[in-house]
């Protein structure tokens, strides 16, 4: 990434000044659509770009290509697309707003209220699995009202969210494996679930998550400067006429939506919500206004090229991205606080 | 005008201070003095709307506190804490801050925003920083710039809780300077000081606290001369006068 940074400071833009913002969207923009013709175009079949502007204009419902596109490979695209932004935004909102960087999502219980549910409908009434998205976006929403309602009791403060997280977690956590100890057969999609991935995916699943998404991103842009003030401190922030409960609530709730709809159909894919927000940060700086939408690009940027190396690398034979995602970005991630030298970052 | 009546607050249910009563003066510097942990930084914060007190109520402008809006409360009064984050951002970003309690729905800074926050940067002297990010001003620095946010938040009334401690004895003199700026343009200060030479050369009143309750409160030189504050910090103090214009001084020794 700091090729990239020195690239837009090699052609003239000063870092935090507004060129360089639009500068660092525009090229994100480019990469985001290469990157959906990528994953149009790769997959067990190569269908190149030629051949899906012919299918699609000519929309023949009964041609191979057409159906592979519609059914196949856009869903797909899409879903990489919606839950690397989702959970890469959710990531950005946490970390600003409980002031910690090691916050991702996970950290206030979308990921075991998600999994618990999910898990339920699968034991107890495995006829609706159709409703698993329903339920683990139901059960990642549960998860953090308990949460909060724990840490508002104790005066919501970012310790308090950050400890009652860790504790509704693991207690959920424990219902989830009572459950898989009483029904050891639904242990397979468990495994799915916890790895996480975009194989199987089809538009009516993504349509419900898709909404939330989009509201929930939307809301987090016009609030984003609220987010700024917040990050200034509890006090500092009230007194600037922030009502702080409130809106900690608030982007609570966000998360909660952007975490949960992306966790109810791609899996727990929870690594992107930690580190996306850091390069982010690394490219635009910690203003929010910048950095959700940066956040947004690449977050799913980052999981479609994932996907795509899923699908290609031991082509036909897929691997969960969940996988590729930790290898690719473990690495990177810890070669971007090496290189960065960013403790003075950090303190 | 802003007044305390019968207030008694605190945290989690122990009461740091009791049953205060407290006017404070229009287009004046008070300072509060007083020993670690005797409830200066209470009664501010509980003064600036911070705290809920258990009891009593703050009075604004003839208004319960509470009664105010946070936006509305925030055109009147702001407050500095003690301690502070030092966010990530530019110069010009904090102290744009500032304009907050003003912007409306989109939260979108208008020209005249824009106008006072530069305007404020000037002032401060902060010009050469203003893009600079505040992970590398000094202390001093950073102090300024928190200050300036202040400033363009624009209210009658400020609360500062120790606005120079930690810092060098030039960027000391310079916070109280501005202070004092504040204070001929008519703004009503508040502030918690240790250092108690600053305190009494300084302020146009002052409020001794010791366990909660208020000592005395009244001019530099009668607190002074009624010897209280040799009493409640156990120390013998003296004054030191100057032929010319020069401010009172005052020593402080172990008793």
């Amino acid at each position: 990434m700091n090729i990239l940074q020195k690239f837009f400071t090699r052609i003239n833009l000063n870092k935090n000044s507004k060129s360089y913002n639009a500068a660092v969207i525009a090229f994100l923009l480019m990469l985001l659509i290469i990157g959906v013709f990528l994953s149009i175009s790769f997959g067990s079949s190569k269908i190149s770009l030629s051949e899906i502007f012919n299918a699609m204009r000519q929309g023949d419902p009964g041609s191979k290509v057409y159906k592979i596109i519609s059914f196949v490979r856009i869903p797909r695209t899409l879903a990489a697309v919606l839950a690397g932004c989702a959970l890469s935004v959710s990531g950005a909102i946490l970390q600003s707003v409980l002031n910690n960087s090691l916050a991702s999502p996970g950290i206030i219980g979308v990921n075991s209220g998600a999994g618990l549910f999910a898990v339920l409908i699968a034991a107890f009434f495995p006829a609706n699995i159709y409703y698993t998205t329903f339920a683990a976006f139901t059960g990642a929403f549960v998860a953090v009202l308990l949460v909060y309602y724990i840490a508002k009791e104790t005066g919501a403060s970012r310790m308090a969210i950050v400890l009652s997280g860790v504790a509704v977690s693991s207690f959920i956590g424990a219902a989830t494996d009572t459950v898989l100890t009483l029904k050891p057969d639904v242990v397979m999609e468990r495994t799915a679930f916890l790895i996480g991935g975009f194989s199987g995916v089809t538009m009516d699943r993504l349509s419900f998550a898709a909404f939330f998404i989009i509201i929930a991103f939307i809301v987090a842009l016009i609030l984003s400067y609220d987010m700024n003030i917040l990050a200034l401190g509890d006090e500092t922030a009230k007194s600037l006429g922030l009502n702080v409960r409130r809106f900690r609530f608030i982007f609570l709730i966000l998360v909660a939506m952007l975490a949960g709809a992306a966790i109810s159909f791609a899996g727990l894919l929870g690594f992107v919500g930690l580190i996306i927000p850091h390069v982010s940060r690394f490219l635009v700086g910690y203003d929010n206004r910048i950095l959700i939408p940066v956040s947004a690009l690449l977050g799913s940027i980052f999981t479609l090229l994932c996907d795509l190396l899923a699908r290609v690398i031991f082509a036909p034979y897929e691997i969960p991205v969940g996988i590729i995602m930790s290898f690719l970005g473990g690495p990177f991630f810890i070669y971007l606080l090496i290189k960065g030298r960013r403790g003075q970052l950090y303190d | 005008m802003i007044k305390l009546k019968n207030i008694t607050a605190g945290y989690n249910n122990v009461e740091v201070i009791k049953n205060i009563n407290i006017a404070f003066e229009e287009a004046s510097i008070t300072t509060i003095i007083g020993k670690n942990g005797c409830g200066k930084t209470t009664l501010l914060k509980t003064a600036a709307n911070i705290l809920k007190a258990f009891k009593g109520e703050v009075i604004l402008k003839d208004r319960n506190i509470s009664s105010f809006s946070n936006k509305e409360l925030a055109k009147k009064l702001s407050f500095l804490p003690q301690i502070r984050k030092v966010p990530n951002i530019t110069v010009y970003n904090l102290v744009m801050h500032g304009r907050y309690p003003y912007l409306d729905f989109l939260r979108v800074p208008q020209q005249k925003d824009k106008e006072i926050v530069q305007k404020t940067i000037e002032d401060m002297a902060l010009g050469k920083y203003i893009n600079k990010n505040i992970y590398e001003l000094s202390g001093g620095q950073r102090q300024k710039v928190y200050i300036a946010m202040l400033l363009a938040q624009d209210t009658d009334i400020i609360f500062l809780d120790e606005p120079t401690t930690y810092l060098d004895i030039n960027h000391q003199l310079e916070i109280l300077e501005i202070i004092k700026r504040l204070k001929k343009m008519g703004k009503t200060i508040v502030m918690v000081l240790h250092d108690l030479n600053n305190a009494l050369s300084y302020s146009d009143k002052i409020c001794l606290m010791d366990k909660g309750e208020i000592v005395i409160y009244d001019s530099p030189e009668k607190v002074f001369e009624s010897r209280e504050i040799d009493r409640v910090f156990k120390v013998y103090s003296s004054q030191i006068t100057f032929e010319d214009e020069m401010p009172k001084q005052y020593l402080f020794n172990l008793k």
